[in-house]
């Protein structure tokens, strides 16, 4: 009985505390959607009223048109996808070099690529505008997708589930006459899909949310900018119209959010690859 | 015609500062349709030198040929060759129809014949309802039967295997092996196979190749290696329970090492070897009698309808005329 109550003890202690962790993570979030729903008058009266009271679409629908995101969105769909299709790419093809091929300095190669993850983007941030602008590619969308067409993580994370294939697989592909780019496509990267899939998610939700280097490189531009900077824009331009932002920033979470859903597992499965050797 | 014949073969591998003689001067020669084994304990260099055939390792010294073609610098897929793995190396995401006709594919056979090619090897080897599986979906056998149809769908002269059955439990081993060697009667390739195990070499090779510390050690029919090892090491490795063996002076000469296998060795009242019965051990069709004959072990196998005595029972034994082995002492090499 006493152990039977100690576990009962034990098990509410829990909850409440999961239950309080939640309460402070979902809040925040909470209290934007619900600004969102209110009309600009209300949100500004009681800015502080938590009450779902008078809920409306029409500061969401302003924030559309208002804010342009019809636009904003586009363009945050056309360069997340881009550099997602570009980062996949960059690191099957990188991590398959240095996975399978023999070249000289390998080793050494490897490790630099590793070291460029220990620097900051604040550092480079700089010296990367100022080529951009040389490049012509201040507002436009090269400058948006070119620099981050290649992540050292990805290339790692492949690399890693790359080693992991049993070699025995890529001297039966040899002996069936199995060129190197053959071997990649039709069985090296189907194999590495769980490891892909996180990696393309992880990338689309770092691009969509950036927001440091494409305010460096857009400039006033608004066929060009994303919808993280053009929310940034909007609340610069009238601090009274706030529930317009928070209306703005509920609509370019919403494909995040519906990524989140859709792909948890994947998601999960990245963040624990390699932890468990399977 | 695909003899394959290695010519002075050696291999040696760099290890920091170190270089290990994987293979050292092999020359051996493959007949035209023949089962040869090579068989060795692990480390033996034998998977090495099935590499090398197969042209996943270069030789650092010698010739290999297939057919009268010098292969040293022939990638091996221009070979003709195929090869089955140990770890099947089955690709995971295809089904077994995908699997076996993936060969063809590569070679830009038709999807037409190549789905009837890969039928035909697939009811060579009883697949032909596991098709659209895949490999996860089997069981350990049924996948190694993929991995051969994925090598008989190429029609290779050579059909290379390393260690094929060794992921397979014991029951499926016994009906695999026989599996192999009918596969073998039909089709028309040479098969090099490659095992650590005595009881798959003798039931299945027409030859024998055994190997140690990179040498070969004798080539013969298994019968021929098993009567007449060429040395004290084949001596030992081939039949279980392994041959005894004596030191110098323990039985007759005093400069010989006498062998006497387990068999041959019979309990005879009053014989010139004195032991003491340590272990006896029932196995229903036979007794297998372990003693100490100052400080060597022997085994002998006896009748288990005979006198069988007990543990601790001096006893004396005697070797069947004829039946006795002697070796170098030193070189452990055969004398006549």
């Amino acid at each position: 009985m006493a152990a039977d109550t100690v576990r009962g003890v034990r098990k509410v202690g829990r909850y409440t505390l999961l239950v309080v962790l939640a309460v402070i993570v979902l809040f925040p979030i909470y209290a934007v959607v619900l600004q969102a729903l209110k009309t600009g008058p209300d949100s500004l009266d009681h800015p502080r009223s938590l009450l779902p009271v008078d809920l409306t679409l029409s500061t969401i629908k302003a924030a559309w048109t208002q804010g342009n995101l019809g636009r904003l969105l586009m363009n945050s769909v056309f360069v997340s996808v881009m550099v997602t299709l570009g980062v996949v790419l960059t690191s099957l093809l990188a991590a398959y070099a240095f996975a399978f091929l023999q070249f000289p300095l390998k080793g050494p190669i490897f490790v630099l690529f590793l070291a460029t993850m220990l620097v900051p983007a604040e550092v480079t941030v700089v010296i990367n505008e100022r080529t951009a602008d040389s490049l012509g590619w201040i507002n436009s969308y090269q400058g948006l997708i070119v620099p981050s067409l290649a992540s050292t993580f990805g290339i790692f994370l492949v690399r890693q589930v790359f080693l992991q294939l049993p070699g025995e697989l890529r001297e039966a592909a040899a002996l069936d006459g199995v060129g190197h780019v053959r071997f990649l496509w039709e069985v090296a990267a189907p194999l590495s899909r769980p490891t892909l899939g996180a990696l393309g998610l992880f990338t689309f939700l770092g691009t969509w949310n950036a927001y440091l280097w494409p305010s460096q490189v857009i400039r006033g531009d608004r066929a060009h900018e994303t919808v993280q900077i053009g929310l940034e824009r909007l609340k610069n331009n009238d601090i009274s119209k706030i529930n317009l932002v928070t209306g703005g920033l509920v609509v370019a979470a919403l494909p995040i959010f519906i990524m989140l859903v859709l792909f948890q597992r994947q998601l999960v499965r990245g963040l624990t690859a390699g932890a468990v050797k399977g | 015609m695909a003899q394959v014949r290695l010519d002075h073969i050696s291999k040696t591998f760099a290890s920091g500062d170190d270089q290990v003689r994987a293979v050292d001067d092999v020359t051996l020669d493959i007949e035209h349709h023949e089962f040869m084994i090579l068989l060795g304990p692990s480390g033996c260099g034998k998977s090495t030198l099935l590499r090398v055939v197969a042209g996943l390792e270069d030789p650092t010294a010698g010739d290999v040929y297939i057919g009268d073609r010098r292969v040293n610098d022939v990638v091996p897929k221009e070979r003709d060759i195929a090869m089955a793995f140990q770890r099947y190396a089955l690709y995971p995401h295809k089904t077994v129809a995908a699997n076996i006709e993936f060969p063809l594919k590569v070679r830009g056979v038709g999807r037409a014949e190549r789905a009837a090619e890969a039928l035909r090897a697939a009811e060579v080897l009883g697949l032909e309802h596991h098709m659209k599986r895949k490999p996860g979906q089997l069981s350990g056998g049924q996948r190694q039967r993929v991995a051969l149809a994925r090598a008989i769908v190429r029609n290779p002269a050579v059909f290379l295997m390393d260690e094929p059955l060794s992921n397979l439990d014991a029951k499926l081993r016994g009906d695999t092996r026989a599996e192999l060697v009918d596969l073998h009667r039909r089709i028309d390739s040479t098969f090099i196979y490659v095992t650590h195990d005595p009881v798959e070499a003798m039931t299945m090779g027409s030859r024998v190749a055994v190997l140690n510390e990179g040498r070969l050690q004798q080539v013969g029919t298994p019968q021929e290696v098993y009567d007449r090892p060429a040395t004290a090491f084949v001596a030992q490795f081939i039949g279980t329970p392994p041959m005894n063996l004596l030191p110098a002076g323990l039985w007759g000469s005093d400069t010989v090492q006498v062998g006497i296998r387990p068999e041959h060795l019979r309990l005879v009242p009053g014989g010139p070897l004195h032991a003491v019965v340590r272990q006896v051990e029932h196995l229903g069709h036979e007794v297998l009698l372990f003693a100490d004959a100052n400080g060597t072990r022997l085994v002998s196998r006896i009748d288990p309808n005979s006198f069988v005595p007990e543990v601790g029972d001096p006893v004396a034994f005697d070797a069947e005329p004829g039946r006795l082995h002697r070796f170098h002492p030193e070189s452990g090499e055969r004398i006549e």
